[in-house]
């Protein structure tokens, strides 16, 4: 959690400076929901979210070195520049990215878990989306889908009360996102998004409950985004009371350092944990800042694959 | 010590106004404390701090207009630590500065040239394999069999789709093969065109080879956005890991008093866009041949299939490995005088034409695409170089259509051959009528052929 934090705290300093262009959109405030989800997963099991996808990257194990080289649009980034903040993509990690259309990834991730399904493999898909991407229609084309396919396809809405500028008041006629999968009897549970251990323990009945052949599960995590929905947004929908009040109250962060300082961890042990994720951090930064930019060809590169046959 | 800079705060912002300081001088400051306001371009925002420390001085006053990025605005100390002269920042490299760095270097020079071209395309110069014996099939039988052969050889083809499976095909493609390869392998899907699309384009993601049959190309518009935004642009967005293969396959353009929500031409659309192969076959070897390669090939393939084409029969060849290779036009007619450009259901248009052009003692020269994207523009210019006059003919609108950027790539290419400006023949540029009269008024007739043919001829 510490590790994503500093990265986009980073990444934001670096958005100040110029060095990341374009849409930036960082997750800091919502680290528990990716930590807690990603902790229940096995190897083989495939994660796909939106553009507020820098710690879904780093809680998937990706090097926050090529993270941040994407951010900066250089040569070694993980889609060597070609993607940005809000596409990068990981065979190795099964992180199939990165989607910048609201509500395609739920569709995709939904394809992974039919892949999984057609292999008889036992691995699981695990599909983030926004509390406002929960109203796309393809959203619950999806839900309709893995549930009549009994889809092994662990849905995750993030609910960070806000689409932007759009409370989830105002964008859902839903009170309880968690029960949008009812309809298909698709279960649902609405989870403590602040709370890493809430959210673990919720992932693990979710996930267990796919692999056991018993279709798609839906967990509504109910989190907070500190910062604006991206680096260009001044955020007047909201006070400043409240942004605090669950930054001050309930930072997931915060909360779980309290827990492991209870659970007798030495705080010499925590401060060496920081200082190593500052330090890890810092050199992405130098790496994102110093290691060049793509080559002028690589325009014309990875347009399509090079057919082996005719 | 610590120099907080002027930040960039929207995608487009190079200066901003300093507005308000929220901090003075001797205040403690934590990271995520909101320190100043700033106006940008757009709105107006909170700058907060990323460091902590004492702010120990304001280097740029409220109300300051025309701040440019990365300037230092303010100091912060450490506990204890003397404010130093402030020295001169070096300044990274901005989106910014980059844009107003005056000469341009050697490298960005050469960049330019580098990128303005694609790679040369190498014209196919071999000539085409001879398959052997045919025999007399329907385009229907073709790519049913072009299907089944395929998922025989990999059991990562498997076909989804409305009404594929039990029903056999809205159109009876998919028949027989649910007997043959079982409910896992055939798949029915409820009627969720953009759902369904996105799903196959998550199993070829993760390695599968779907083939997604819509039951028209008019219903795929509901999932265009996956098909364009997520099968053609991923590999390129994910700097060549994430490719994406898969067939979206169905009838494409007017069938027959259906009106205009069902027949339209969507071939300017797909081939429009890189990422893409687009296919359009007009016979059953077309069909056959050309299907089995957009399945093998390991990037997305949009397949424009013809419903009134469905029952025609053609000879098509017999052998166990038929294949076509996708970017290759065939010449079905030769001549002469002009050469007379077609995809899908219009090369047989074409072909009629050139008969009655020939009873006239005009020899046309009939091009079948077969692929729109890549475009086998070479077989076109090489033809043009010998007639000096192009026909293109298409049943879609005209305007940004293939006849027009066929004859934009021949002026570019063979300008000095053409005796003639090059003429267009599409479909009238109206949503298609359902009167059985006026429909016939809106789509090519072999005489609109003729009649473009001899205006240049
Ligand atoms: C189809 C589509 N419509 C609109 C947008 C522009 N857009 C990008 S993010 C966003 C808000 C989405 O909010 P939510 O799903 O709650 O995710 P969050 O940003 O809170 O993580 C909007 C409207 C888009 N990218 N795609
Ligand atoms: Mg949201």
């Amino acid at each position: 959690m510490l590790r994503i934090r500093r990265f986009e705290e980073k990444a934001g300093q670096l958005y100040g400076m110029g060095l990341v262009g374009g849409f930036c959109h960082l997750y800091i405030g919502q680290e528990a929901v990716v930590v807690g989800v990603q902790l229940a997963l096995a190897p083989g099991d495939q994660v796909i979210t939106s553009y507020r996808d820098h710690g879904h990257m780093l809680a998937t194990g990706m090097a926050p070195r090529g993270v941040m080289a994407e951010l900066t649009g250089r040569a070694p980034g993980y889609s060597r520049g070609k993607g940005g903040s809000m596409h990068m993509f990981s065979r190795e990690k099964n992180f199939f990215g990165g989607h910048g259309i609201v509500g395609a990834q739920v569709s995709i991730g939904t394809g992974l878990a039919f892949s999984n399904h057609y292999r008889g493999s036992a691995n699981v898909a695990v599909a983030y989306m926004g509390e406002g991407a929960s109203n796309q229609g393809q959203v619950f084309e999806s839900f309709n889908l893995a549930a009549l396919m009994k889809l092994p396809c662990v849905y995750v809405i993030e609910n960070n009360r806000y689409g932007m500028g759009t409370s989830v008041e105002r964008a859902s006629a839903s009170r309880n996102l968690s029960q949008n999968g009812a309809p298909w009897c698709i279960p649902g549970v609405q989870v403590d998004g602040m709370d890493v251990l809430a959210v673990h323990a919720a992932a693990q009945a979710a996930v267990a409950h796919c692999r056991d052949g018993n279709g798609p599960y839906l967990l509504e995590m109910k989190t907070y985004r500190y910062r604006g929905h991206s680096m260009s947004d001044p955020a007047k929908y909201r006070t400043r009371e409240e942004v605090s009040e669950m930054r001050e109250h309930h930072d997931p962060i915060t909360a779980a350092r309290a827990e492991l300082l209870r659970l007798g961890v030495p705080e010499a042990e925590l401060k060496s944990v920081e200082d190593e994720v500052k330090t890890l951090i810092n050199d992405a930064a130098d790496f994102a800042q110093t290691s060049p930019e793509p080559d002028a060809a690589e325009l014309w590169t990875d347009i399509l694959l090079e057919n082996a046959h005719p | 010590m610590t120099q907080v800079l002027m930040p960039a705060l929207s995608p487009t912002m190079t200066e901003g106004k300093l507005a308000r300081w929220l901090k003075k001088i001797g205040d403690d400051v934590h990271a995520g404390d909101v320190i100043a306001e700033i106006e940008t371009d757009k709105a107006t925002m909170e700058v907060e701090a990323v460091d902590e420390g004492k702010l120990s001085e304001i280097l740029v006053g409220e109300g300051t207009d025309g701040v440019a990025v990365n300037t230092p605005i303010a100091v912060l100390s450490a506990e204890g630590e003397a404010p130093a002269a402030t020295p001169a920042p070096a300044l990274p490299k901005s989106r910014a500065g980059s844009e107003e760095a005056g000469g341009e270097d050697e490298r960005q020079v050469a960049d330019r040239a580098a990128a303005v071209r694609a790679p040369a395309t190498v014209a196919a110069t071999t000539p085409e394999k001879v398959w052997g014996a045919t025999k007399p099939t329907t385009v229907r039988e073709a790519l049913r069999d072009a299907m089944a052969a395929e998922m025989r050889a990999d059991a990562d083809v498997f076909l989804m789709g409305e009404e594929v499976a039990q029903y056999q095909g809205a159109y009876k493609i998919s028949q027989g093969l649910l007997e043959e390869f079982g409910p896992r392998r055939v798949v029915d899907t409820p009627i969720t065109e953009h759902g369904f699309t996105g799903m196959a384009v998550g199993a070829a993601m993760a390695g599968l080879r779907p083939i997604v049959e819509f039951m028209t190309f008019n219903f795929a518009m509901q999932a265009i956005d996956q098909i364009i935004n997520s099968a053609a642009k991923t590999l390129y967005m994910s700097g060549g890991q994430m490719g994406c293969p898969i067939v979206f396959r169905g009838p494409n353009g007017a069938a027959s008093r259906v009106a205009a929500q069902h027949s339209q031409d969507y071939a300017s659309w797909y081939a429009h866009c890189p990422g893409l192969k687009v296919v359009a076959p007009y016979s059953s070897a077309d069909a056959k041949g050309l299907l089995r390669a957009a399945i093998r090939d390991p990037n997305p393939v949009v397949f424009l299939e013809n419903e009134i084409l469905y029952g025609q029969t053609f000879d098509c060849p017999t052998a166990e490995d038929f294949l076509l290779p996708i970017g290759r036009a065939r010449i079905e007619r030769p001549g002469q005088h002009v050469t007379i450009v077609a995809y899908s259901i219009m090369v047989g248009v074409a072909l009629k034409a050139a008969e009655t052009l020939a009873a006239q003692g005009v020899q046309a020269e009939v091009i079948n695409l077969r692929t729109l994207r890549p475009l086998d523009i070479g077989t076109v210019v090489e033809s043009v170089k010998r007639t000096s006059r192009l026909v293109t003919v298409e049943e879609g609108w005209p305007y940004a259509g293939i006849g027009s950027e066929i004859a934009m790539q021949v002026i570019e290419q063979a300008f000095d051959w053409l005796d003639a400006p090059p003429v267009r023949v599409a479909g009238l540029d109206v949503p298609l009528p359902y009167a059985a009269n006026l429909e016939k008024l809106a789509l090519p007739q072999p005489g609109w052929v003729v009649d473009a043919v001899r205006k240049i001829v």
